[in-house]
C-alpha cells in the first residue's frame, strides 16, 4: 500500500503543514508502512457492523442557564502572539487587489 | 528509615504520619525536592519544576493542621503532574515547542481536585509531544530516561510521570491514556498505572489528543495509592459534556477483600507473537498466583483484539488531525513570521510540531479525506464496534481479562524512533481498552530474567469496573511483594 508523493503533498495542504523535501520523502515511506499493515482491515467482513465513533451513549447534556463570572480576558489575551487592545492581531487575510 | 528519606514513602504511609503529626508536609516537600535535585539530571523527567511553591504550601498545611484543621488523605503528599494538564498561570507545554510559553488562564479539573485535596505539586512532567508516542522520545524537551536503566526509555507518553514516581521524585502522579499512555510507561518503569472508564474523570483542561479515547488516571507505586488518587479525581464535571453523571464508589474501601471465585480470562490474541520470553514467564507466574488466591483462570479468544492496533492508528490520528487544527499561531503559542495568514499558519505548524505529530496529522487527514473516508476511517469505526462486542461477550463469562501490559520490557533510547510501526506495536495490548472506553490497570509482576527490567500485568475490567480491577490488583500485589522501592535504590 504505497502512497504517492502527490498524496502526501495534497494531505499536507489540507492540514496546513508546510513540509520540507526530506519530510515529504520520509513521511511517504513511513505512512505507506503504517497503511500497509492496516490494510488487513480491508479484508474483514464488516458489512453489517454499525460504526462506533464514541464509547459512551451520548445525548444532549443540559444544565441550568445561570450567569457565572466570565474567564479573565486579560489572562487569555496575554498568551496572544500579537494583540491590539482586546483583539488578537494576525497578518493580512485578503490578497492585495492588483 | 530516617525522616530525611520521606521521598521513599507511599501516599498511604505519608498520610498516616502526617495525620498523626509525626512529620511535617514541608519536610515531605523538601525531601522530595532534594531527591529531584540529585536524580533529575540523570532522568530528565520534568519540563517545569515548582518545588518552591510546594514547600510554601506544605508549610501552610502544617500551620493549619497545628490549629486542628482536618484534611483529606492526600494533604501534604507530593504530586508530579503530566504537562498536558492545564495549570493556571503555570507553563503547560504538552511537550511541544508550539506551546513552549503557554500559561493557561484556568486549571484543568484533575489538577483542581488535587489542588483542593492539598497535594503539593513539585513539577510538570515530560511526555511525548501531545501524548503521541510510546517512549517519551518525541518530546521537544528531550527524552526521559528509565530509572532502572538510563540507556532505556521509560515508556510513554506519560514517561516523565512514570520515571518521577519510580525514582522517588514524586509520591504520586497523574497521566493521560489514549492508547496506553498511562499503563505502558507504568509497566516499563515498574509502577502502577490505572486507565479509568471513559467519562469517569473529567477531560476539562486536558490538552486534547483524541477526544473519544483520552482519559486521565493515577500513576503510583502501590495499588492503594492509585485508589486514593482515583477517589480524588473521579468526579462528575459539568464542564465536560462526556463526564458520566452521578456519584463514584469508594475505590479504597474494597481493597483487601478476597478474590476467591473471581473469573479471569487470559486473552489469547494478546499472549502471542512478539512477546519477550521473560515477559511471558512473569505473566504466566502471575496467572498461577491468581489461581492460588482462589481465582479461576481460563483462556479466551477475542479475535477483534488482533486488529485493535490497526483501528487505533486510523481513529486516533483522525481525531488528532482535527483537534490540532487549533494550533494556528493566532490566539496562543508559537507564531512564525509570514506575510499572510495562510502562510503564517503553515510556517507556524511546520516549525512548531515535531515529526511524530506531523506524521499523525498527515495519517489522520488522509484517513478522513474525500475518497478514503469509508475505506479507512469508516472501517476502523466498524472494527471498533467489533472490539466493544468482544469485550461485552467476554464479560458475560469473566470478571476481568488478563494480558501483559507491554509485550517487551523497556527498549533502548533510539531503538524504535525511526520505525513508527515498531513503536506503535508497544501499544498492542493496551489499545482495545481505549477503543471500548473500559478500564484497565497495569501492575508490576516482577523482573524479566534476561534483562532484569520490570514486567507489567494488565487487568482489564468492564466499564465502571474500577473497584473490581483495583481489588484484584491489590490482592496480586500483596502476594507478589514486588517492590517499586527497588528502582529508587538502583539509581541513587
Amino acid at each position: 500500500m504505497a502512497i504517492s508523493r502527490e498524496e502526501v503533498e495534497h494531505v499536507a495542504r489540507l492540514a496546513r503543514l508546510e513540509l520540507t523535501e526530506e519530510e515529504i520523502e520520509l513521511f511517504r515511506g513511513q505512512l505507506s508502512a503504517v497503511l500497509e499493515r492496516a490494510q488487513r482491515i480491508q479484508a474483514l467482513d464488516l458489512e453489517d457492523v454499525p460504526e462506533t465513533a464514541h464509547p459512551i451513549e451520548l445525548s444532549n447534556v443540559w444544565r441550568e442557564d445561570v450567569v457565572v463570572p466570565p474567564p479573565d480576558s486579560e489572562a487569555i489575551l496575554s498568551n496572544a502572539p500579537e494583540r491590539d487592545g482586546p483583539f488578537f492581531r494576525v497578518p493580512k487575510i485578503l490578497e492585495d487587489a492588483d | 528509615m530516617t525522616y530525611t528519606e520521606l521521598w521513599r514513602l507511599s501516599a498511604t504511609e505519608l498520610s498516616s504520619l502526617l495525620e498523626r503529626r509525626e512529620i511535617k508536609a514541608a519536610e515531605v516537600a523538601e525531601s522530595v525536592i532534594g531527591r529531584i535535585e540529585q536524580t533529575e539530571p540523570k532522568l530528565n523527567a520534568f519540563i517545569s519544576r515548582t518545588g518552591d511553591a510546594a514547600v510554601r504550601h506544605g508549610a501552610r498545611i502544617d500551620e493549619e493542621r497545628a490549629r486542628g484543621i482536618e484534611m483529606g488523605s492526600l494533604a501534604g503528599v507530593t504530586v508530579a503532574v503530566k504537562d498536558i494538564f492545564c495549570t493556571k498561570g503555570i507553563r503547560t507545554t504538552a511537550g511541544s515547542k508550539i506551546l513552549d510559553n503557554y500559561k493557561p488562564p484556568y486549571d484543568s479539573t484533575v489538577w483542581s481536585h488535587l489542588r483542593e485535596a492539598r497535594t503539593l505539586m513539585v513539577g510538570k512532567t515530560n511526555l511525548d509531544e501531545f501524548a503521541m508516542g510510546s517512549s517519551t522520545e518525541n518530546s521537544a524537551f528531550g527524552p526521559t530516561r528509565n530509572p532502572w536503566d538510563t540507556s532505556r526509555v521509560p515508556g510513554g507518553s506519560s514517561g516523565g510521570s512514570a520515571a518521577a514516581v519510580a525514582s522517588g521524585m514524586a509520591t504520586i502522579s497523574v497521566g493521560t491514556d489514549t492508547g496506553g499512555s498511562i499503563r505502558q510507561p507504568a509497566c516499563l518503569s515498574g509502577i502502577v498505572g490505572l486507565k479509568p472508564t471513559y467519562g469517569l474523570v473529567s477531560r476539562f483542561g486536558m490538552v486534547a489528543f483524541a477526544s473519544s479515547l483520552d482519559q486521565a488516571g493515577p500513576m503510583t507505586r502501590t495499588v492503594r495509592d492509585a485508589a486514593l488518587v482515583l477517589r480524588e479525581i473521579a468526579r462528575h464535571d459539568p464542564r465536560d459534556a462526556t463526564s458520566i453523571p452521578g456519584d463514584r464508589p469508594d475505590y479504597v474501601a474494597g481493597l483487601g477483600r478476597p478474590i476467591t471465585g473471581m473469573r479471569f480470562g487470559v486473552v489469547k490474541e494478546l499472549m502471542g507473537e512478539g512477546m519477550q520470553p521473560g515477559v511471558s514467564e512473569r505473566v504466566r507466574e502471575a496467572l498461577v498466583v491468581l489461581e492460588k488466591l482462589g481465582g479461576i483462570v481460563e483462556e479466551v479468544s477475542l479475535p477483534s483484539f488482533g486488529y485493535g492496533l490497526d483501528a487505533y492508528y486510523i481513529i486516533a490520528p483522525a481525531e488528532a488531525s482535527s483537534n490540532l487544527a487549533r494550533y494556528d499561531g493566532t490566539r496562543y503559542g508559537l507564531r512564525a513570521d509570514a506575510p499572510d495568514v495562510q502562510k503564517m499558519n503553515r510556517a507556524t505548524r511546520e516549525s512548531g510540531f515535531g515529526a511524530e505529530v506531523k506524521r499523525r496529522i498527515l495519517l489522520g487527514t488522509y484517513a478522513l479525506s474525500s475518497g478514503y473516508y469509508d475505506a479507512w476511517y469508516g472501517r476502523a469505526l466498524k472494527l471498533r464496534t467489533q472490539i466493544v462486542r468482544d469485550f461485552e461477550r467476554a464479560f458475560e463469562g469473566f470478571d476481568l481479562l488478563v494480558s501483559p501490559t507491554s509485550p517487551t520490557t523497556a527498549f533502548r533510547i533510539g531503538e524504535r524512533i525511526d520505525d513508527p510501526m515498531q513503536m506503535y506495536l508497544s501499544d498492542v495490548c493496551t489499545i482495545p481498552t481505549n477503543l471500548a472506553g473500559t478500564t484497565a490497570i497495569s501492575i508490576p509482576c516482577g523482573l524479566a530474567s534476561e534483562d532484569q527490567l520490570p514486567v507489567g500485568l494488565q487487568l482489564m475490567g468492564p466499564a465502571l469496573g474500577e473497584a473490581t480491577v483495583l481489588r484484584a490488583a491489590f490482592a496480586i500485589e500483596d502476594e507478589l511483594k514486588f517492590s517499586a522501592a527497588r528502582a529508587m535504590g538502583t539509581i541513587a
